[in-house]
């Protein structure tokens, strides 16, 4: 995003407080270094910011993350320890839902073994949530099958059921690693503003029509 | 705890009839309602079908099966080492509490091959395995609130987990599947910290569980919602092969650890506890009472701590003679037993099989729901505390 800000190096009136700061500094130092004040408003830039749509709502959407609550297997214990208070996720704007509707969630944790008994739930659940959505797929199991390779009823990895958008290996992840997929997960979120997200079903269907804008 | 749960004044159910349906001649439908495979209170991917009247459930029919992943079969393939690598699998069936299983397939596996295990070894696996006993009754007390509508103890419940993970974390590598026990004894010894470590934790879940009996024990609301819910008696608990905290919450003191003692557990001194009325409020009072014993038997087990090695004489090709064995014990859910088939010459088991106790404990789930609100189907299943990585195997 642009920032378009008074100039703080000028010894202006503008901002009083930001003169403070320039003769707080011992000579020789430059202004920058300084210890900003206390004063929220005085940290604020003054002036406009400008940004691109596209990014203003895909900050929006990274920073509140709902996930559904999707717990299959094991992962799903570390997934709600990375709820609680030690590591909180509520801190990244992912709520633990008391109610856990699909239809209310932008985020699917698919944390534990697939099986292919469960695979067409899952796939329901994936359609019923909103556009837009993302998939994080958490451990092994939900990544390729996991400590269960090639048993036959286990499914060697979610993405052969729905689309996934960050993988966490482990078996299970440490609560740490999980937050680092969700953060990964709101970098990619942030470069989809330029990028664009994943077409989905019904936007592909748009963009192959006669031209109306897909949102 | 001033709690009186002898009150007869607590109405159960009312009857099913209803006065203005029946004065009115208004006709109901029945409702076929689906809970699950995903829910937030089905404790995993466990599907029932509800037959209701109004909000009576007239008719349960329980769906597993959408965790199947084949502990049993994989617990066969036999390319390298497979009697060692069977347990892996046996792991993450019950999650929760990782290490009674562990121990369990270990006895067994020591059974069969005539395995010698260290004193040192043996006490560390008891305090282990009581520790994840302790991590389970834990879990259920948190997810048991949590059904009950009450989110805030399920935070405390998982500040006592967290002070367990990083025991385990220390003491084998990993937080939830360290891996640690081997046929014969351990991986590797226990860090130099480990008595203190586990004093530590032991003061913490003490008080942990006074913190827990003040959040919800008393609490009017959890009261009226789990004191007469889910009623099993203890004739038709025997008749249906439940076992652990459901059946001794209907009256009947069987803890395999005192009925079968197995490893250590015949030189500790702790108490079973035992219910009267069989309803969910007293197997969440036993599960709390367990996890007070348990602490006691930490207590002692870390007071009388051998020194010595902790491997045995296992070779590290694995190869038991041909024969079976069985072993029992008391898990966090019930009695848990796994069978070991070998046939004298593979690398791996012929058969593995666990007898799973939420597996049979599910059983229950018709005596305990039909006739009850559908919130209350919810709390029954709680209080039987399945974990379908154990159930579906």
């Amino acid at each position: 995003m642009g920032i378009i800000a008074p100039d703080r190096a000028s010894a202006g009136t503008s901002s009083a407080i930001g003169n403070q700061t320039a003769v707080a500094g011992a000579p020789g130092t430059l202004p920058e270094l300084n210890p900003q004040p206390e004063n929220l408003y005085a940290r604020l830039p003054q002036g406009i910011v400008t940004t691109s749509v596209d990014q203003l709502f895909q900050w929006a959407r990274k920073s509140s993350l709902w996930p559904m609550t999707f717990g299959l297997a094991c992962c799903a214990i570390e997934m709600i320890g990375t709820f609680m208070a030690k590591h909180d996720l509520d801190r990244f704007g992912l709520i633990g839902q008391v109610g856990a509707t699909p239809r209310q969630s932008d985020l699917m944790i698919v944390s534990g073994t697939v099986t292919t008994k469960m695979v067409p739930a899952i796939k329901t659940l994936y359609d019923q949530m909103p556009e837009p959505k993302w998939v994080i797929s958490m451990g092994g199991c939900a990544t390729c099958g996991g400590p269960y390779y090639r048993y036959p009823t286990v499914v060697q990895g979610v993405d052969q059921a729905i689309p996934v958008d960050v993988y966490i290996g482990g078996c299970p992840p440490r609560p740490e690693a999980l937050i680092h997929g969700i953060l990964k997960l709101q970098e990619k979120i942030m470069r989809q503003a330029k990028e664009g997200r994943r077409p989905t079903p019904d936007m592909e269907l748009v963009l192959a029509g006669d031209g109306v804008a897909a949102a | 705890m001033a709690i009186d749960i002898s009150d007869p004044s607590i109405d159960t159910l009312a009857p099913t009839e209803s006065q203005i349906v029946e004065e009115r001649n208004l006709e109901t439908v029945e409702m076929t309602i689906n809970m699950g495979p995903q829910h937030p209170s089905t404790h995993g991917v466990f599907r029932m079908v509800l037959a209701l009247a109004g909000e009576r459930v007239q008719q349960v029919e329980p769906f597993i099966g959408y965790l199947h992943r084949g502990a049993e079969k994989l617990g066969e393939a036999g390319d390298v080492e497979g009697y060692r690598k069977a347990v892996i699998w046996l792991d993450r069936t019950d999650y929760l509490s990782v290490w009674p299983n562990e121990h369990c397939y270990m006895l067994c596996l020591e059974k069969l091959a005539g395995l010698q295990v260290p004193e040192r070894a043996e006490y560390i696996r008891v305090i282990l395995s009581e520790l994840g006993r302790i991590n389970s009754h834990a879990m259920f007390y948190g997810a048991f609130g949590a059904d009950a509508g009450a989110t805030t103890p399920f935070m405390y419940a998982f500040a006592l987990r967290e002070e367990l993970y990083s025991l385990f974390e220390a003491v084998g590598g990993q937080r939830m599947f360290p891996n640690y026990f081997r046929p014969g004894g351990l991986r590797e010894d226990v860090p130099a910290d480990f008595v203190a470590r586990v004093g530590h934790v032991v003061d913490t879940g003490y008080r942990a569980c006074d913190e827990f009996d003040r959040l919800l024990s008393g609490n009017e609301i959890f009261l009226a919602r789990t004191q007469g819910i889910g009623v099993v008696s203890a004739e038709r608990a025997i008749d249906l092969g439940l076992s652990g905290p459901v059946l001794r919450a209907a009256g009947m003191p069987l803890d395999v650890r005192r009925v079968e003692p197995y490893s250590l557990y015949d030189r500790f001194d702790f108490d079973v506890p035992v219910g009267t009325r069989g309803d969910c409020y007293e197997r969440y009072l036993i599960r709390l009472q367990e996890i007070r014993q348990s602490l006691g038997i930490v207590e002692q087990a870390i007071r009388d701590l051998p020194a010595g090695p902790i491997m045995g004489n296992a070779p590290k090709a694995l190869r038991p003679p041909k024969g079976d064995a069985y072993q029992r014990i008391e898990n966090a859910r019930g009695d848990f037993g796994v069978y070991i088939v070998s046939d004298g010459r593979s690398a791996a088991p012929y058969r593995v099989k666990y007898r799973s106790p939420c597996f049979v404990n599910l059983q229950g789930l018709n005596d305990m729901v039909v006739g009850a609100y559908v919130a209350d189907a919810v709390l029954a299943l709680g209080s039987i505390d399945i974990v379908l990585g154990e159930v579906d195997r």
